[in-house]
């Protein structure tokens, strides 16, 4: 066990340091997507030179083209942040990495300098109103005519579809063949005629989500990722990227921090309710999971770095990590009482409202990115070797 | 940045680990406390050859000179066969007063016995975390009077190591007291009641005046017991996995159903996390010292509240058998329980945590 960095990591700490002292100005709202005025842009860009986005995206695709170095991506992650700055991107975590891995020459090519560039906005057309947690049971159908698919379907929870430049998205191609066996894996501009978006209000007032409709959306046959009928494995490989940045430790640590400055300002009956001893004890519970979470990231962290499978201590991150984040927001709104039910531009709102956002979206993540119970199934098969859920022949009722 | 136990940790972890599996099945556990032992003497020397009892302890006085890790890695173990063996007390916590305040000829006089698995010290600190039936220990010219509740390893102690109301520690023979053995839920360890009545002792130099040493075995013992029960939770957890996979009813294994597959996940999720914070809390005895008593505080309750709820449900998991003594789960189930309660129990530790921080 040693936790300090050696001396070629602490100097390379040093230079991001350096180079946010000095570029910094030039930076665009820490907050945000999309290049807008362009200003996203060339801090994209300036990013991208100096080895700080895209750094692992080789060179002729428009990256850094550095080594993989976990510890080095840990350290820019933790330096922009303390710092305050939008940090830069790799395009889309979710299909720049599928592309890369399993798309063709062309492909790569074609999506992936623009979208590392912030040029190509990506949506994930994944779930469907019939297929949430089953998502292989997905039924939107893509059909050959000519040189073209043609899509009719509608998928749901479509993230940012209203933004959105492109799509990958999962269709039916096969629908004789077992459901997992059936599917592909389609990218496409959004402008495609035979799309429609309607925004999807959610509980915190706000369309954060869509419904995406297809109707006969052609598609030419060469904008598929891997071959037909693969598309379930294509689709694996996104969703292994996605799961991993939900739960983040530094985030949950971040979060506990701004609780504490909470209670430490708050007052009920001129008493500062971090000197409630009930008050207090519940957040002290919630510093022990959160610190155990935090070393659990370590721990992870240290099992990339050496190349090895962390296992068990990967798998629960997103269940545990959620599930924190959404206690510490309850926390905050019980602490502030009746001003924990204000809401919009209200008089006396706290912090923006932050928490209030904070503990229903939060739910949303417990749900989405494959729900808790769902993440419970994965850990008891694939973590702990318990076997699933017998198979039935025919549908049941 | 290298948060993982090194090959010798694994080692170590792998023969003491590898020996208790071996020797200290639930069966010698059974044996062993039906005939009121709490400290088996063959248990205890291979322990010692192994380099347990003197894990802390330089070589120069007879140990292997290792850190608090390592420590904890013992105390896993040890938790994980629910050993009846003395551990924490003797070999963790009175070490560290003696290296620390203790004179040349008492760490002489007693380490190396210890680190050999010759003598036992037992620890009665109780009065310092939250008293309860007595009103402390009064020092008067090298002689103590009062008493010293829930002394850990107590009876099977040769010498006692217990603070006065004033945190100052001393030594005092087990002869020179009077003891009375205090049945717990857990048969598989002692703890004691002492009282002192004019008892000859023998102060530790170093702790006149200072709280240090009675902070530090406060902290150490902490992480001890938070390492105990992630090894009892552990097995418990391993348990309950393998009855989910054997068990069968309604024609296939039980760990097919959600209901039951969900717990053992629920468990999992809780407990894994608990390893690396065990894991911090030891390291940053010595290596953070800022931090110690802080993640030793979050250590224990962390996995007091933790331990609680494997315990729990591991039993459910194994049905109605769960709850005879036949499985023997229980034994497990009492040791997670006793080290709740023992330096402190979640609510007393987290109230520290937060004066640790200076909240309060």
């Amino acid at each position: 066990m040693d936790l300090a960095y050696s001396p070629e990591y602490e100097q390379y700490r040093m230079e991001v340091r350096q180079f946010l002292d000095t570029n910094k100005d030039q930076s665009p709202p820490p907050y945000g997507r999309g290049n807008g005025d362009g200003k996203a842009r060339d801090w994209q860009k300036l990013l991208i030179e100096n080895g700080y986005a895209a750094r692992t995206i080789p060179k002729e695709y428009g990256g850094f083209g550095g080594e993989p170095d976990i510890l080095k991506s840990h350290i820019i992650a933790e330096e922009f942040a303390s710092a305050g700055v939008r940090p830069g991107h790799s395009g889309d975590n979710r299909l720049v990495p599928t592309v890369l891995e399993l798309g063709t020459e062309d492909q790569k090519q074609w999506l992936v300098p623009p979208t590392v560039r912030g040029d190509m906005i990506w949506c994930q057309g994944y779930s469907e109103p019939g297929s949430g947690s089953d998502l292989a049971s997905l039924s939107t159908r893509a059909i050959v005519d000519g040189d073209d698919f043609v899509i009719n379907g509608q998928k749901i929870w479509t993230s940012g579809a209203q933004h959105a430049d492109m799509i990958f998205c999962l269709v039916r191609t096969e629908p004789d063949a077992p459901k997992h066996q059936g599917i592909s894996y389609l990218v496409f501009s959004m402008d495609t005629p035979g799309i429609e978006v309607r925004p999807l209000l959610t509980m915190t007032g706000e369309a954060t989500f869509n419904e995406v409709f297809f109707t006969d959306v052609r598609v030419p046959k060469h904008q598929i990722i891997g071959n037909r009928g693969e598309g379930w494995f294509v689709a694996n490989n996104t969703l292994k990227h996605e799961r991993e940045g939900l739960g983040d430790p530094n985030q949950a640590e971040n979060r506990f921090r701004e609780i504490v400055d909470l209670m430490q300002r708050e007052t009920m009956d001129s008493n500062r309710l971090i000197d409630n001893p009930t008050y207090r004890d519940r957040l002290l519970s919630l510093q022990g999971r959160m610190l155990a979470m935090k070393f659990n990231g370590m721990r992870v962290l240290t099992s990339q770095i050496k190349k090895e499978e962390p296992g068990l201590p990967r798998w629960i991150i997103k269940l545990q990590g959620c599930e924190l984040n959404h206690q510490m927001a309850a926390m905050a709104i019980d602490s502030m009482g009746e001003l924990g039910i204000l809401y919009d531009d209200s008089p006396y709102l706290r912090d923006h409202g932050r928490w209030q956002q904070r503990y229903m979206m939060d739910l949303g993540l417990i749900i989405g990115g494959g729900t808790a119970q769902i993440q419970k199934n994965m850990i008891g098969e694939r973590a702990l070797g318990l076997p699933k859920e017998p198979k039935f022949e025919k549908p049941l009722n | 940045m290298d948060f993982a136990l090194t090959e010798e940790q694994l080692m170590l972890q792998e023969s003491i680990g590898g020996y208790l599996r071996s020797s200290c099945p639930l069966d010698a556990v059974r044996k062993a406390t039906e005939a009121g032992t709490t400290h088996v003497p063959e248990i205890a020397t291979e322990l010692a050859q192994l380099g347990a009892c003197g894990i802390l302890i330089p070589e120069e006085l007879g140990g292997v000179g290792m850190g608090f890790l390592e420590a904890a890695l013992i105390s896993e173990a040890l938790g994980s066969v629910i050993a009846p063996v003395a551990f924490v007390a003797s070999s963790v916590m009175a070490p560290i007063a003696l290296l620390g305040a203790g004179s040349q000829d008492q760490k002489e006089t007693w380490l190396p016995r210890v680190a050999n698995g010759e003598v036992i010290i037992g620890v009665g600190i109780s009065e310092h975390i939250g008293r309860r039936e007595t009103d402390g220990i009064f020092a008067d010219d090298n002689t103590l009077t009062g008493k010293a509740m829930f002394v850990l390893d107590g009876m099977d102690a040769d010498t006692l190591l217990v603070a006065d109301n004033d945190a100052q520690l001393y030594l005092v023979q087990a002869s020179d007291v009077t003891r009375n053995k205090l049945k717990t839920i857990d048969r598989t360890r002692s703890v004691a009641e002492i009282i002192f009545d004019q008892s000859s002792a023998e102060i530790l130099p170093g702790s006149v005046n200072n709280r240090k040493h009675l902070n530090d075995m406060v902290n150490a013992g902490r992480v001890m017991l938070a390492a105990d029960t992630l090894g009892a939770a552990g097995t418990m957890l391993d348990l309950a996995i393998e009855y989910a996979k054997e068990r069968r009813q309604f024609n296939r294994v039980i760990g097919s159903f959600q209901a039951v597959k969900h717990m053992c996940s629920e468990m999992a999720a809780d407990l894994e996390p608990c390893r690396s914070l065990v894991w911090y809390a030891a390291h940053a005895i010595r290596a953070i010292p800022d931090e110690a008593t802080l993640m030793a505080c979050h250590a224990k309750a962390h996995l007091a509240e933790t331990g609680r709820f494997v315990a729990r449900k591991a039993t459910e998991v194994h049905g109605g058998m769960g709850f005879t003594d036949l499985l023997g789960l229980h034994y497990w189930f009492k040791r997670i329980g006793f080290d709740r309660q023992l330096l402190g129990a979640p609510e007393v530790v987290r109230e520290e945590a937060a004066s640790a921080q200076g909240w309060i």
